[in-house]
C-alpha cells in the first residue's frame, strides 16, 4: 500500500504538471485568438473585404453629337448580344441547335463558342452573337424556355446615322490604344471606345462622362453573389454642333467622289454650317474594328479619304488670293482703284517673263476689271508696288498664315511667306519674282479651305470673323456650357476699299465678262459674289509655252490644276460664305464655281441661321433627337 | 482501510447506482459542445441541416449511447481487455496498409461494408488503454529502468510508424504526444524527456526525408504562408483572414462572409473553428475553448478521484488525447502550427472522430463510475 501511496503522489504531481502545461497551451490559444481577432482585426477585415468585394466600373454613356437643330449625328445604339451561361444549359449542343434555328450560327462560331465554354468557368457568360436585330431578339425571348442558359444582354455601341456624310467633322471612336492610357481606369475596360478624330476626339473628355462603380460580392470562385453598393456614373455631355445636317448632306453629295473640300459659314456668327471632305469613309466601321483590307484601302487611296481636307489640306489659293493683294495696295495708299496697268499677256522682270492666264492679254486693267477678269499681269504690277511684307500683313488680317482656331484636331496653319521665313527656311534671300508669283496666290503660299472660307466671311463683313463648330455642350442635367456668339471686332479696313473688292467679286459672278458668270445665281435675292482660283501644281516650261500649254484634260490626274472658288451671298446683305477646293479639278471657273453656286443656293434656301431665329430662341428644337 | 479496499475488490455496484454516478455535468457539457457543432454545420451548409448537421446529430445520438454503455462496463473488464483491444486495432491499422482505400490522398479508411472505419483514430484510445494497463503493473522503481520502458515505447511507436506511413502526420504526432504524456504521468524520469527531446530535434533532418512532398510543402508554407497565398499557403491565410475579420463579437450566425463565400476551405471539418470564430468572434471562440477546458479539467479531476492506478492513467490519457485534438486543431487554424488535418472534437463533421471521442469519454466515465474499485498491481485477472 505504501507503494501505491507513492505512486499516487507521483501521479498527482505529474498530472498537475501536465494539466498546468495544458492550461498554459490553452491560454496561448486564447492569446492567439486575441491577437488575430482584436489586435489584427482591422488588417484582416480589410483583407476579407478585398477577398470578397470586387469593384467594377460602370462605363458611362457617351454624350451624343447633335447638329444645330438637335438632330443626332452620333448616338449610342443598343447592341443586343446573345450570351450563353454554360452551367444553366443541360446540353450545350441542343441549346445551340435550337438557337441556330433563330439566328445563323456557323460552324466556325460554334467551334469558338465550344472552345470558350471549355476555357471559362461554367458561370461566366460567353458571347454567342452580337448586333442582333430587334426581331431576332424578340424571337429569342419568346423561345426562352427552349433555350436554357441563353440570355440577351444590351450593350452600347456608337452609331453614326449619317454614315460618311459628316464623317470628318464628327470623327469616329475606336478601342483605346496602349499609349492613350492616362490612368483613368475606365479606359482599361474591355470594349471601351474613345474618340480618335474629329469632334469625337476634340470633345472626348466632355462626352466621356464619369464612370460609376459597383461593388460586387464575389465568392472564392469569382461568382457574383450580390451587389453591395452602386454608384452611378455621370453620362457624358452632348455636343451640339453648328452644322446643319441637311446642308451638310447636300454639300457632301454635291462634291461627289471628287477629292475635294468645302466649307460653308455663317458670316455673322462664324458658325460652320457645313464642312465636307470627299471622298469620305464610314465612321461606323471603326467602331467595330476595321478590317485590315478596308484600312489599307482607305489609307493608300490617292484621294486621301481619311484626311479632313477643309482643315488639314493645304493648297495654293491661286487667284482667290488677289483680293488680299488688292486690299494691301489700297490700304497702303499705293494704288487707287482707278489706277490702270496694261496687260499684254505677260510681264517681263529681269530675265524672267511672267505670264497671264490669258495668252493675248487683257489690255488696260483697273482694279475692278483685274479682279473680275482675274488678270494676272494687273496683280504682278500691283505686287511690285506693294511688296511681300504688306501682302503678308493683309493676309494675316484675313486669317491666312496661321490656324484660325477651329475646334477640330489636325488644323493646319497654311503658309504666308516673309523675307525672314525664306531666309530661315530656304536659306536664300527673297526674290522680287517671288513677290510677283505670290500676287496670284502661287509660290510658297498655302491656305486651307477653312481659311479661305474665313477670308470670304471677313471680306463680306469687314470683321474678324472666327469659325466654330460647336454651339454648346449640354450636360446630363440640361445645363449648357460654351459662350454664345461672340462679337467680332472690325478688321479696321476702310469701307470704300472693301466696297471696291466686293463690287469686283460681285462682277466676277454677275457681270457677263466675269470669270464665273456662267456659275452665277440667277435669283437676285440669292445672288452671290465670288472669286475663282486655279492653282498650278506643276511648272510650265518655256518649251511648253512655245508649243502650247497642255490642257488639263490631257494631263494625268495628279498633274492637273487645283480648282478653287470662294464666295459669299447674298451680295448686298451677306449671310453665308463658302470656299471650295477641288483637288486637280481643272479650272476654278468650270469646276469649283458651279459647286459653290449650288451649295450657297442650298444654304440660302435652307437658311439654317434664319430658321433658328424663327424657331424662337437659342435652344433650337429636338433636344431629344 | 485495507479491509474496505479488500471488500471493494469483489463489490460490483448495481446499474442504477452506476447511472446515478455518471458525470452528468460532463454529459451536459458534451451535449452543449455537440450542439454548437450542429449549429456550425447548419451554418456551413448555408443554413441547412443537410447534408451535415442531421448526420452529425444521428452520430451524436449513437455516440452518446456508446459512451453511456461503455461507462457501465466495469473498469476491471476494460483492464482485462486492454491488450486484446490494442492488438485488434494494431491489426486493423496494419490492414489499412494492405487493403485500405485511397481517400484524401492518404490511406486512412478500412471499409467494413456498413461503416468506413479509421483505425488510426480508434488507435488513439486503444494505445491509451494499453499504456495504462502496462504502467498500472509497473512498480515506481521499475519505471525508472530503461529496459522496462521498451515495451510501452513499442506500444506507442508501432502504430505511430504505421500511421506515419499512411501518411498522416497529425495522428502520428498525436499518438506520440499522447504516449509521451502517458510516460510522463506514469513517472518516467524527467531527464529522459530532455534526452528524447534533444534526440528528436536531431532527428528532424531524417524525418524530413521521410515526409511526402505535400507534407513538406505544408510545413514550408506554414513557416512562411504569405509567399504563396494562392497555392499551399491559401488555407492558412484564408483561415487567418476569416478569423481576424470576425473581430471581438463576430459577424453573426450565418453571416460569416469568408466561410460562406467558399474562401475558407474544409469549413465543415478541420476549419470549422475558423467559421465559428468568424461568426461569433473572439467571445464565441473563447467560450468554446472554455467549455473544452472544463471537459479537460473534469477529466483531470476524474483521474485524481480514481483509486486505481489504471483508472488514473486511463482518465489522464483520454483527457490528454482530447486536449491534443483541441489544441492541435485550433493552433492549426490560427496558424500556430502547420496544417496537419486534426479535427475539432465533437464539432468537426466526421463519424470516426465523433465515435473516438465518445468512446474515450465513455472510458473516462467508466473510470468515474468505478473510481472506488481497487485493482491490484498485477491486474484484475489474479482475483477472478
Amino acid at each position: 500500500m505504501h507503494n501505491d501511496q507513492d505512486r499516487f503522489k507521483l501521479f498527482t504531481r505529474r498530472a498537475s504538471i501536465l494539466a498546468g502545461g495544458q492550461l498554459a497551451l490553452v491560454s496561448a490559444l486564447v492569446g492567439r485568438l486575441y491577437y488575430l481577432q482584436v489586435l489584427q482585426e482591422d488588417r484582416y477585415r480589410m483583407l476579407a473585404d478585398e477577398n470578397r468585394i470586387s469593384l467594377r466600373l460602370l462605363p458611362p454613356p457617351r454624350g451624343r453629337i447633335l447638329d444645330r437643330e438637335g438632330v443626332p449625328l452620333a448616338v449610342n445604339s443598343r447592341n443586343y448580344r446573345v450570351l450563353l451561361v454554360a452551367e444553366q444549359s443541360p446540353s450545350l449542343a441542343r441549346t445551340l441547335d435550337a438557337l441556330g434555328r433563330i439566328i445563323p450560327i456557323g460552324e466556325h462560331d460554334r467551334r469558338r463558342i465550344e472552345r470558350e465554354v471549355r476555357r471559362k468557368r461554367p458561370f461566366v457568360p460567353v458571347t454567342v452573337a452580337e448586333n442582333l436585330g430587334w426581331e431576332q431578339v424578340a424571337q429569342i425571348e419568346v423561345n426562352a424556355p427552349d433555350l436554357p442558359g441563353i440570355s440577351i444582354d444590351v450593350g452600347q455601341s456608337r452609331f453614326y446615322p449619317y454614315y460618311e456624310e459628316a464623317a470628318h467633322v464628327i470623327g469616329y471612336v475606336a478601342a483605346v490604344a496602349e499609349e492613350e492610357l492616362t490612368g483613368d481606369p475606365v479606359l482599361e475596360l474591355p470594349g471601351f471606345r474613345i474618340g480618335k478624330s474629329g469632334i469625337e476626339r476634340e470633345y472626348d473628355g466632355a462626352m466621356r462622362g464619369k464612370a460609376g462603380t459597383t461593388q460586387l460580392e464575389v465568392n472564392a470562385l469569382g461568382r457574383v453573389i450580390r451587389e453591395l453598393k452602386r454608384q452611378d456614373g455621370q453620362p457624358g455631355d452632348d455636343v451640339e454642333l453648328t452644322l446643319d445636317i441637311d446642308l451638310q448632306r447636300a454639300v457632301s453629295r454635291r462634291l461627289g467622289n471628287d477629292s475635294a473640300a468645302a466649307v460653308v459659314m455663317d458670316v455673322r456668327s462664324g458658325e460652320v454650317l457645313a464642312m465636307s471632305s470627299t471622298p469620305s469613309f464610314d465612321p461606323n466601321s471603326f467602331n467595330q474594328g476595321i478590317s485590315s483590307t478596308e484600312w489599307r484601302a482607305l489609307s493608300t487611296n490617292m484621294k486621301a479619304p481619311l484626311i479632313n481636307k477643309p482643315v488639314s489640306g493645304q493648297y495654293a489659293p491661286g487667284s482667290t488670293f488677289k483680293m488680299i493683294v488688292a486690299l494691301a495696295g489700297l490700304e497702303a495708299g499705293l494704288v487707287a482703284p482707278d489706277d490702270r496697268f496694261y496687260c499684254r499677256g505677260w510681264m517681263d522682270m529681269g530675265n524672267a517673263r511672267f505670264h497671264c492666264w490669258k495668252r493675248h492679254g487683257h489690255g488696260w486693267m483697273d482694279m475692278h476689271e483685274g479682279i473680275k477678269q482675274s488678270c494676272d499681269v494687273y496683280f504682278y504690277e500691283l505686287a511690285k508696288k506693294v511688296g511681300i511684307a504688306r501682302i503678308g500683313a493683309m493676309s494675316r488680317r484675313f486669317g491666312l498664315g496661321g490656324t484660325v482656331g477651329i475646334d477640330l484636331p489636325g488644323e493646319q496653319a497654311g503658309l504666308i511667306p516673309t523675307r525672314e521665313w525664306k531666309m530661315a527656311r530656304v536659306g536664300t534671300p527673297w526674290q522680287r519674282g517671288e513677290t510677283v508669283v505670290a500676287a496670284i496666290g502661287q509660290g510658297y503660299i498655302l491656305t486651307t479651305p477653312l481659311q479661305l472660307a474665313v477670308m470670304s466671311a471677313r471680306l463680306a463683313t469687314g470683321r474678324a470673323v472666327t469659325p466654330r463648330l460647336t454651339r454648346r455642350l449640354i450636360g446630363p442635367d440640361g445645363d449648357t456650357r460654351l459662350p454664345e456668339t461672340p462679337e467680332f471686332p472690325p478688321l479696321g479696313l476702310s469701307e470704300p476699299a472693301l466696297a471696291v473688292v466686293r463690287d469686283a467679286m460681285d462682277a466676277v459672278t454677275n457681270h457677263s465678262r466675269g470669270t464665273a458668270y456662267r456659275s452665277r445665281i440667277a435669283e437676285p435675292e440669292f445672288a452671290m459674289a465670288g472669286k475663282t482660283g486655279t492653282a498650278q501644281v506643276r511648272r510650265i516650261t518655256r518649251a511648253e509655252r512655245l508649243t502650247g500649254v497642255r490642257k488639263n484634260e490631257d494631263l494625268e490626274w495628279r498633274q492637273r490644276d487645283h480648282a478653287l472658288f470662294v464666295a459669299f451671298a447674298p451680295v448686298k446683305t451677306p449671310r453665308y460664305a463658302a470656299a471650295v477646293v477641288v483637288e486637280h479639278g481643272g479650272s476654278g471657273s468650270t469646276t469649283a464655281a458651279p459647286i459653290v453656286r449650288d451649295i450657297l443656293l442650298e444654304a440660302q434656301r435652307l437658311d439654317p441661321g434664319g430658321r433658328r431665329r424663327l424657331a424662337g430662341g437659342a435652344d433650337g428644337r429636338g433636344e431629344g433627337g | 482501510m485495507a479491509s474496505i479496499l479488500g471488500n471493494n475488490r469483489r463489490y460490483e455496484r448495481p446499474l442504477s447506482e452506476k447511472i446515478w454516478h455518471l458525470g452528468w455535468a460532463l454529459i451536459f457539457l458534451v451535449a452543449v459542445i455537440s450542439a454548437v457543432g450542429f449549429a456550425m454545420l447548419y451554418s456551413a451548409a448555408n443554413g441547412s441541416i443537410h447534408p451535415w448537421a442531421v448526420n452529425q446529430m444521428i452520430r451524436f445520438g449513437v455516440g452518446l449511447s456508446v459512451m453511456v454503455t461503455l461507462a457501465m462496463v466495469d473498469i476491471r473488464t476494460w483492464m482485462r481487455w486492454s491488450y486484446p483491444i490494442y492488438g485488434v486495432m494494431l491489426f486493423m491499422l496494419a490492414g489499412v496498409e494492405l487493403y485500405g482505400e485511397i481517400g484524401m490522398g492518404a490511406q486512412r479508411w478500412i471499409d467494413l461494408g456498413v461503416v468506413r472505419l479509421q483505425p488510426s483514430e480508434l488507435m488513439k484510445i486503444a494505445m491509451v488503454l494499453a499504456l495504462a494497463r502496462y504502467f498500472h503493473g509497473l512498480q515506481v522503481e521499475d519505471v525508472g529502468r530503461l529496459s522496462w520502458l521498451v515495451p510501452p515505447a513499442l506500444i506507442v511507436l508501432t502504430p505511430a510508424f504505421l500511421v506515419l506511413r499512411q501518411p498522416d502526420l497529425g495522428t502520428a504526432g498525436m499518438l506520440m504526444l499522447a504516449g509521451a504524456a502517458m510516460f510522463f504521468i506514469a513517472g518516467v524520469r524527467a531527464w529522459l524527456f530532455v534526452v528524447i527531446g534533444v534526440a528528436g530535434l536531431a532527428a528532424i533532418p531524417v524525418g524530413w526525408q521521410m515526409l511526402r512532398e505535400y507534407q513538406r510543402q505544408r510545413v514550408l508554407t506554414f513557416l512562411n504562408p504569405e509567399t504563396d497565398p494562392l497555392g499551399s499557403g491559401y488555407h492558412i491565410l484564408q483561415s487567418k483572414i476569416a478569423l481576424g475579420s470576425g473581430g471581438m463579437f463576430g459577424k453573426g450566425f450565418l453571416q460569416g462572409t469568408q466561410s460562406h463565400l467558399n474562401f475558407l476551405p474544409e469549413r465543415q471539418t478541420d476549419f470549422i473553428f475558423t467559421m465559428l470564430a468568424e461568426e461569433f468572434g473572439l467571445v464565441g471562440g473563447v467560450a468554446l475553448i472554455a467549455m473544452y477546458t472544463l471537459v479537460i479539467a473534469y477529466g483531470v479531476a476524474i483521474g485524481l478521484w480514481s483509486r486505481n492506478h489504471f483508472g488514473r492513467l486511463l482518465a489522464m490519457g483520454v483527457t490528454t488525447t482530447i486536449f491534443l485534438y483541441v489544441f492541435i486543431n485550433i493552433a492549426m487554424v490560427t496558424g500556430l502550427i502547420p496544417v496537419v488535418g486534426v479535427p475539432l472534437p465533437l464539432i468537426s463533421y466526421g463519424g470516426t472522430a465523433m465515435l473516438t471521442i465518445m468512446i474515450g469519454l465513455g472510458l473516462m466515465m467508466s473510470v468515474l463510475v468505478h473510481r472506488d474499485t481497487f485493482i491490484g498491481r498485477r491486474g484484475p485477472s489474479e482475483d477472478d
